[in-house]
């Protein structure tokens, strides 16, 4: 007999994926080549794969466990598993997606709140100038992470080889940036 | 001939150096660089990570106003921008239905009329002016990295291969070097954890210099302002995950050409890297001359 798998998954959740997403997770046939290729696998907790078949099962619990993984901030996007996926699975897309949701449901991992205060330190940046100044990134990244020392004798060198320049560079129409923000990256 | 360019904020930072090198080579190769007007940033890893829409809003702004100046072709040096760009131009053909509301957003129309080009493909076009311009081989044994976003994913940037990318190193091999053969060629250097996870980035430098020092290569050539710092910026937590430190120098392509074509090392801020250029740049003699 055939067992119908319902498009929510085996579970009972709604998937955390949009539609045409989540269907491709149907594809993986957990081979694990983009565990092998990934740059940062050994460091994971999940890899792609797992991530994938604990999603399609549906359990709450399972999802849970991948919004509030390390992995998901891990991930480099360098599409190298992506590029090697015998089932074209779009995995830096699925990851950026589980990235989002792990953010609005307040899930981060903690080990990984650096990462995601590096994020909205640049957003942050680009919004009020249009324009990255890595002078303000570093700035805000300090004061979001309260990592103060953090490269304290690497800026110094920089300055020295004018690769820390302190002219602040700007875009003139910073309205016209400001409106393609369509909601705050928020605090954090 | 004339090319719209597309610096990004890494090359008025950072990477200075990417900017001058690319500024002053193209100059020799009688190409003229106009900037997109009021562009801005791509985004990079940051938009995409935390939100998709901005990822996608963001280079198409600069690209609207590359069309709107008229540029046909930009050229964006930093291999993070150029496949920003390119990946914005694949979901406006992927999803023509969200055009009219980022046009709404940015007050900008555009129509997708702007190729974006990245600096191997330019250099690529220009060999017989390159050849024609030499002056001093750059006779060294280099390591050709491409990084990540320069040739992935193969359907966004459609260049080069995937695996095995061949177009930098045939450029190392026109004006004289030798590239090695090697597997890290496409690896990732730790991109955008640099600032907060200094010791992955560490990590995985370690395996490409190691691997580049092994085979012999006298420097790394790279394309990319990312690659460049993670590699060069980051050398000690590199040296630290290493079993003997290394001081094996770090140049970007448009450097080395420059340099073979004997355009002066300053002029090519070869002085700007933290890991110093310790072997004699073959160009200096002749660019002195």
């Amino acid at each position: 007999m055939r067992t119908e798998v319902p498009e929510s998954g085996l579970g009972f959740s709604r998937p955390i994926l949009e539609p045409a997403l989540n269907a491709t997770l149907a594809h993986c046939y957990q081979c694990g080549k983009c565990a092998a290729g990934c740059p940062l696998g050994g460091e994971m907790d999940f890899a792609p794969y797992q991530i994938f078949h604990m999603l399609r099962l549906g359990f709450p619990d399972l999802e849970e466990k991948v919004l509030q993984s390390e992995s998901i901030w891990l991930c480099l996007s360098c599409s190298m598993c992506s590029t090697r996926c015998p089932q074209e699975v779009d995995i830096p897309k699925i990851m950026d997606a589980l990235r989002s949701e792990s953010l609005r449901r307040n899930r981060v991992n903690p080990k990984c709140r650096d990462i995601v205060s590096f994020h909205r330190a640049f957003l942050d940046a680009v919004r009020h100038a249009g324009r990255q100044n890595e002078v303000d990134l570093v700035a805000g990244y300090k004061m979001r992470s309260g990592h103060f020392l953090k490269d304290l004798l690497l800026a110094p060198r920089m300055f020295l080889k004018g690769k820390l320049g302190l002219k602040l560079h700007r875009v003139h129409d910073r309205t016209g940036v400001r409106a393609l923000f369509r909601r705050k990256p928020g605090k954090g | 001939m004339r090319l719209g360019y597309y610096p990004g904020c890494s090359l008025e930072g950072s990477s200075r150096e990417f900017d001058e090198s690319t500024r002053a080579l193209l100059k020799a190769l009688k190409v003229d660089l106009v900037e997109v007007p009021d562009w801005n940033c791509c985004g990079a890893s940051s938009a995409h990570a935390l939100d998709p829409q901005l990822a996608i809003a963001l280079p198409l702004r600069i690209l609207a106003l590359a069309e709107r100046a008229g540029l046909e072709e930009v050229l964006a040096p930093c291999a993070a921008c150029s496949n920003r760009l390119l990946s914005a131009q694949k979901h406006l053909r992927d999803h023509p239905e969200s055009k009219a509301e980022i046009e709404r957003a940015m007050g900008l129309g555009y129509e997708g009329t702007v190729r974006v080009v990245n600096v191997l493909e330019v250099l690529g076009r220009l060999q017989g002016e390159i050849v024609a311009g030499l002056r001093t081989p750059f006779a060294h044994r280099v390591a050709a990295y491409y990084g990540c976003l320069l040739v992935r994913p193969p359907d966004v940037v459609r260049f080069d291969r995937p695996e095995d990318p061949r177009s930098m190193d045939a450029l190392v091999k026109l004006v004289g070097g030798v590239p090695v053969e090697w597997p890290f060629k496409t690896e990732c250097c730790g991109a955008a954890l640099s600032l907060t996870r200094t010791d992955l980035v560490g990590k995985l430098g370690a395996r490409l210099v190691r691997d580049a020092v092994q085979r012999g290569a006298e420097a790394l050539v790279v394309a990319c302002p990312l690659c460049h710092s993670n590699l060069d910026l980051r050398r000690p937590a590199i040296n630290a995950c290493l079993e003997a430190p290394s001081a094996i120098p770090v140049l970007f392509i448009t450097q080395v050409i420059g340099l073979a074509m004997g355009l002066e090392p300053e002029a090519l801020g070869l002085h700007r890297h933290l890991v110093p250029v310790a072997f004699a740049p073959s160009g200096a003699a002749a660019g002195r001359a």
